[in-house]
């Protein structure tokens, strides 16, 4: 609803004085916070971990990478969950682990989300051979199986660190993103408030920026969520099988050393277990969020209130 | 027919792109492939390993670029991916057949079910909107799809394997039984298989649910589900042969479309699971830096891909007139 009503004030008012991406955005957020129980649990999520990213020393009982307590403890109260089977805090380790798994998902998400944009909508408002190129591009990198590729990525540039890991994540997952906006950003080429900017003289870079792309702006943040989970999932993935940088305190790190000390049967299960629920939990944030981005954006898909 | 020659172009390019990565990528290490590989694992194995490895990523030193690039694209047309490092002396080609059929089983059989099943709850689903079904199933599929396929795994494995011991932990089959083509043989494979299938399964069901789901909206909506109605027709075949059949083509190109994803997220499930295919020996290839392997092993991963993905859309241009005329 609020979308079209926004369409049809562009296509009657087509002025170009009153451009507001930012604020749309927001208020679309705002929007689907207040009417929607599924967005609203997915912000609560995000929030407690964003806060837990900012102030994880504050948060934290002792020094994640230091072994100075006896091995495999269960949960009490100096331990909360427990120690590692190296006798560290697991719980210390949560805490601190949540800055840089955090991290990965913003930055990975915001930089494939602008890839996506770039490549879409460029593809879609150029047409002709340069579409066709751009979207065989994007295809390509759509059914690309992207594990592996991202095991070879990850293991030639071994040692790169974080900015490698969110490199690969990029590379892998904006193709998705491209594709959706291309169709939508090729549904709106030929709306008459286009052909009023056109008309008007205006130049292909502010006709792209400041008319096609504040129209789309509720489907561009979804694809950030879109992307951010799928980075939350490969960072996770990649980490797990030690492609990371094992030394670095993050969940996935957590669940390799995890992994590679047997955890699940020398007694310390609370180790494999606590890392890979936040993960599911920072996940299940953005799904969520996205989900109800998804409802909002399509009227179709809401939930029926049942007859009584 | 056109629509047909453009997926065939599709495939061709894809396949190329896959091959191409595979050809740069070790030519963009530091200091070249040779000065790289050589640093990398001296000392550790003898000159003619590092030849031979050579071979295998199509290093000449003798030749340019571009004849490189061409013997390169020969080797691999002709399925000839060279001597496995981790492995070594077996040939790569030797040591995925090893692993392929382990993940052609589980991998296959898994999808196949999640696919069928999820778009069945999703058929029924959108058929009674609002019921308990389409009301509960969809959110919690939602936050399922966001957990980490292996973290499942790991849960699976905590739960069944250590915690009630119903289930094997790890790899494919016992060591005691010998493997042969008779009853105890496959009946272990097959137990060993439960729990790792039912990881991919519970994974990956939820995307087919939500767009089969969604599909089914929209096309019940259409005017002739109402003249189906008012004919009187029944409840069944107003929702199969009415509805769901032309609900199910774009999830059909979705299924092909994500398919990498899924092989992705089950490979790392394999892994959890020590299971003998692919993933595993992708695992080990990244830690023995087998680069042979790892790059065949992409290589053959992206050609399955692709082979399912043309299937789909051969399948998709048979079932829907409209992609025939719209070419």
């Amino acid at each position: 609803m609020g979308l079209d009503v926004r369409l049809i004030a562009d296509q009657t008012a087509a002025r170009a004085d009153e451009v507001r991406p930012q604020a749309g955005a927001l208020r679309l957020v705002g929007a689907a916070l207040r009417h929607n129980r599924k967005a609203l649990a997915g912000a609560i999520i995000l929030g407690l971990f964003v806060v837990v990213a900012i102030i994880p020393g504050i948060l934290a009982p002792y020094d994640p990478h230091a072994q100075i307590f006896d091995q495999t403890l269960p949960p009490s109260g100096a331990h909360l969950l427990g120690t590692t089977g190296n006798g560290q805090d697991i719980f210390s380790q949560l805490i601190w682990g949540t800055r840089e798994s955090l991290a990965i998902a913003i930055v990975a998400g915001l930089m494939a989300t602008l890839l996506s944009v770039l490549i879409g909508v460029s593809s879609a408002y150029l047409g002709g051979s340069g579409d066709h190129v751009l979207s065989l591009l994007t295809d390509v990198f759509l059914v690309l199986p992207t594990l592996p590729l991202m095991i070879v990525l990850a293991a030639y540039a071994r040692g790169g660190g974080l900015a490698v890991l969110i490199v690969v994540i990029v590379i892998t997952g904006w193709s998705y993103g491209a594709r959706q906006l291309r169709s939508q950003a090729l549904s709106l080429r030929h709306r008459e408030f286009l052909d009023a900017a056109r008309s008007r003289g205006e130049r292909g870079f502010y006709i792209i920026t400041a008319e096609i792309l504040p129209t789309m702006t509720s489907l561009i943040v979804a694809n950030f969520l879109g992307a951010a989970l799928y980075a939350v999932l490969a960072a996770a993935g990649l980490q797990f099988i030690g492609l990371g940088n094992p030394s670095d305190m993050s969940w996935g790190t957590m669940l390799f050393w995890a992994e590679n000390n047997g955890a699940l049967n020398a007694g310390s299960p609370l180790w494999a277990i606590v890392p890979g629920l936040c993960i599911a939990l920072l996940g299940a944030a953005f799904a969520l969020l996205n989900y109800a981005f998804d409802e909002i954006s399509n009227p179709a898909l809401r939930p029926v209130r049942r007859r009584r | 027919m056109r629509y047909l020659i453009r997926r065939l172009e599709f495939f061709v390019v894809t396949l190329w792109a896959a091959v191409t990565l595979n050809f740069i990528l070790p030519r963009l290490l530091p200091g070249g492939p040779e000065v790289a590989l050589r640093t990398r694992f001296h000392g550790r194995i003898n000159p003619a390993t590092v030849k031979s490895l050579e071979v295998a990523l199509g290093i000449h030193s003798d030749q340019n670029l571009l004849q490189q690039y061409v013997s390169y694209l020969g080797n691999m047309l002709r399925g000839d991916f060279g001597v496995s490092l981790g492995f070594y002396p077996q040939r790569v080609s030797y040591v995925i057949m090893l692993a392929l059929p382990w993940t052609l089983g589980l991998v296959g059989t898994a999808t196949v079910i999640a696919f069928v099943l999820g778009t069945l709850i999703g058929i029924f689903g959108a058929w009674r909107r609002g019921g308990v079904l389409d009301s509960l199933l969809p959110p919690v599929f939602v936050v399922i799809s966001a957990f980490p396929y292996f973290w499942v795994g790991l849960l699976t494995i905590l739960i069944f394997a250590v915690t009630l011991g119903w289930f094997p932990q790890a790899f494919g089959s016992s060591s005691e039984v010998t493997s042969e083509f008779s009853w105890p043989y496959i009946s272990d494979v097959v137990y060993h298989s439960i729990l790792p299938a039912f990881t991919i399964v519970l994974t990956s069901i939820g995307g087919w649910i939500l767009t089969m789901r969604n599909n089914m909206i929209t096309t019940l909506a259409e005017d002739y589900i109402k003249m189906a109605r008012a004919k009187g027709l029944s409840t069944s075949r107003i929702m199969f042969q009415y509805a769901a059949r032309n609900a199910i083509l774009p999830n059909l190109v979705g299924f092909a479309m994500s398919l990498g994803f899924v092989i992705s997220g089950a490979l790392l499930v394999e892994i959890v699971f020590n299971y003998p295919g692919l993933g595993t020996f992708l695992l080990q290839a990244v830690n023995n830096e087998d680069f042979s392997l790892m790059q065949a092993l992409f290589f053959l991963i992206t050609f399955a891909v692709l082979l399912a993905v043309l299937a789909a859309d051969v399948l998709t241009a048979w079932l829907d007139p409209r992609t025939r005329e719209r070419a």
